[in-house]
């Protein structure tokens, strides 16, 4: 861990009561749902990491808790230091409060979480899907949504598959 | 089936001012095939007069689920998604991703490779101002610089195609490496375009930065303050305008960019030309870099000689039976990669590209994300062109220099 990081560790640990993990000197805080917009705003205004890099999530499918990951990449400029705060979801329901009063970046990637993993964002000012088109039904990125090949029709199969192809029929 | 519904204000009445709702502004789609968006973005603009209220940008046109794509595959057939992404950055995408994988399995790179990488990242970004610059001017009436700029461009996706085969879409970096070695017209050729292209940048100036319609249409046009950029998320040459000297390649130097000597070049102003004459320096110093790069190009391997990872030369395969074996297991099952999740960046021609790169044990990704710059540059958009006129909005947006693959990834 690089020593400029570690009072900034230690003091979220004594706040939060935190599990720390450490992979190639990166380091992974977990915090809980109800913490993290407090984290957040402790760690902007008072160690200086202005900047969120990445808001992204990591599906556990079929694990059901945690199912997700919200992973919040934090990175500060005028200390030149990065760090990772991630917040463990239920499967079921998955909510999570908005950081976009803390950082406006995540407006964006907040509907991202929305739109790819079905993350509810309780108070976004904005909460629509963002990439996919609004009648999708379904949240691309977890892993119970499948990659959408398109079955092969033989001559056993073709009027099973052409039964649910989506064109009109007479 | 979904029905098709008609787009009404009240889908948007929580984001448009309340004149709107009454009729009194008048709301305005820009796009999706508009000329000066680039690509295929949708900008929906509330309007008084010709005066922008507000800008509600809508995105995803362009979406290919990349991400879901490279969970399906192996670390070395997903790098070939990479360069789908922000294709004016091919080189830069596969260095962020290659870098990732390698901090993943923790593998090492000869420094002949790390020089190469460098130099072909360098004269991508050349690349890519290039393609800003063109249309940067043809977004404002600068018919022939659009055409200048991919004359150049040209000469730099010829050396790539010397190396790779292929213009554009090159997948060169692999992890551990390159795929083979540059040829040997490489230096020829990089050391023929460095000494024409400084010579083409003085005649990109005099026909742009003292224009008295470039000034016109730029100086204080969609102003940028550092506090701003920062809390939108925006990096690379949009941050730099505003004032803050803030570059991945000097602040968290990777391959070896800590041996090289170059400025990091910054304005104050914040405004659409602060943008472009960042741009503009930053095509010296990028020759800077790619010359001390080629002067100093050490021999040697270009891939390193851990077999678990990097597949055997080809002359190995008749007489080496564990050469075999590795060939055959990396092209059939590819490489394990431990469980758990590594964050790399890096500093492309739009700003911080990173990648979170998690895997699960397995020879697949369990999760990659790519923290693309152009989609957190466009969301500061609607602070930006708030006040000024729609002709304004075309300038503010060409000088974002943004890329719809790289957004909608």
């Amino acid at each position: 861990m690089d020593k400029k990081l570690e009072p900034i560790v230690q003091a979220l640990q004594e706040k939060y009561t935190t599990s720390i993990e450490e992979f190639r000197d990166e380091v992974h805080i977990f915090i809980k749902t109800e913490q993290i917009v407090d984290a957040l705003t402790l760690l902007r205004d008072k160690y200086d990491f202005e900047l969120l890099s990445a808001l992204t999530a990591s599906d556990y499918w079929p694990q059901q808790s945690p199912r997700f990951h919200v992973i919040y990449q934090l990175s500060s400029i005028s200390r030149n230091l990065t760090l990772q705060l991630r917040v463990p979801l239920d499967g079921n329901n998955p909510k999570l409060p908005t950081a976009t009063r803390v950082y406006q970046v995540a407006n964006w990637r907040e509907r991202e979480l929305l739109d790819m993993f079905g993350i509810e964002i309780e108070g976004h000012p904005d909460p629509r899907r963002i990439l996919m088109p609004e009648d999708t039904t379904g949240h691309p990125l977890r892993k119970d949504f499948p990659l959408g090949y398109e079955e092969p029709q033989f001559t056993f199969n073709i009027d099973e598959i052409d039964l649910h192809k989506p064109y009109a029929k007479e | 089936m979904a029905q098709l519904e008609e787009v009404n204000v009240d889908q948007y009445k929580h984001l448009v001012s309340e004149r709107a709702l009454t009729g009194e502004t008048m709301l305005l789609n820009m796009g999706p095939q508009h000329p000066s968006t680039h690509g295929v973005l949708r900008l929906l603009l509330e309007l008084d007069g010709e005066t922008v209220l507000n800008c509600i940008p809508d995105i995803g046109y362009l979406h290919t689920g990349i991400e879901k794509n490279m969970e399906a595959k192996t670390y070395l057939k997903a790098e070939v998604m990479s360069d789908r992404l922000d294709y004016m950055n091919t080189m830069g995408n596969n260095l962020a991703y290659v870098l990732a994988v390698e901090k993943l399995v923790e593998l090492d790179v000869p420094p002949r490779a790390q020089a190469i990488r460098v130099i072909l990242t360098e004269l991508q970004r050349i690349a890519s101002h290039l393609v800003f610059l063109g249309a940067f001017g043809l977004d404002l009436a600068a018919m022939s610089v659009f055409l200048y700029c991919f004359r150049e461009r040209e000469a730099i996706l010829d050396i790539a195609e010397l190396c790779s085969g292929q213009r554009m879409m090159t997948t060169y970096f692999r992890p551990g490496g390159l795929w083979r070695d540059v040829p040997v017209e490489f230096e020829t050729a990089v050391r023929n375009f460095l000494k024409m292209f400084p010579k083409r940048v003085d005649e990109y100036e005099t026909l742009l930065t003292k224009n008295p319609i470039l000034l016109d249409r730029t100086v204080g046009i969609g102003k940028l303050d550092i506090a701003t950029a920062l809390q939108h998320g925006a990096t690379g040459p949009m941050l730099r305008a505003s004032g803050l000297n803030w570059d991945l390649r000097k602040a968290r130097p990777y391959s070896g960019y800590e041996q090289y000597d170059f400025n990091v070049p910054t304005r104050t102003e914040g405004d659409t030309f602060a943008r472009y004459i960042v741009r503009i320096e930053e095509f010296r110093e990028s020759m800077k870099i790619v010359e001390q790069a080629l002067n100093k190009l050490p021999m040697g391997p270009v891939n390193s000689d851990n077999r678990k990872f990097v597949p055997p030369p080809r002359s190995e395969l008749g007489v080496s039976m564990e050469a075999l074996i590795h060939h055959f297991k990396l092209w059939t099952e590819g490489f394990p990669a431990p469980k758990a999740s590594v964050y790399s960046a890096v500093e492309s021609p739009r700003g911080e590209l990173g990648v979170y790169l998690e895997g699960d044990g397995g020879p697949k990704p369990q999760r990659i994300h790519w923290r693309t710059p152009s989609f957190d540059n466009l969301s500061v958009i609607e602070k930006m062109v708030r006040g000024h006129l729609v002709a304004d909005l075309v300038a503010i947006l060409a000088s974002i220099d943004i890329v719809l693959g790289d957004i909608d990834r």
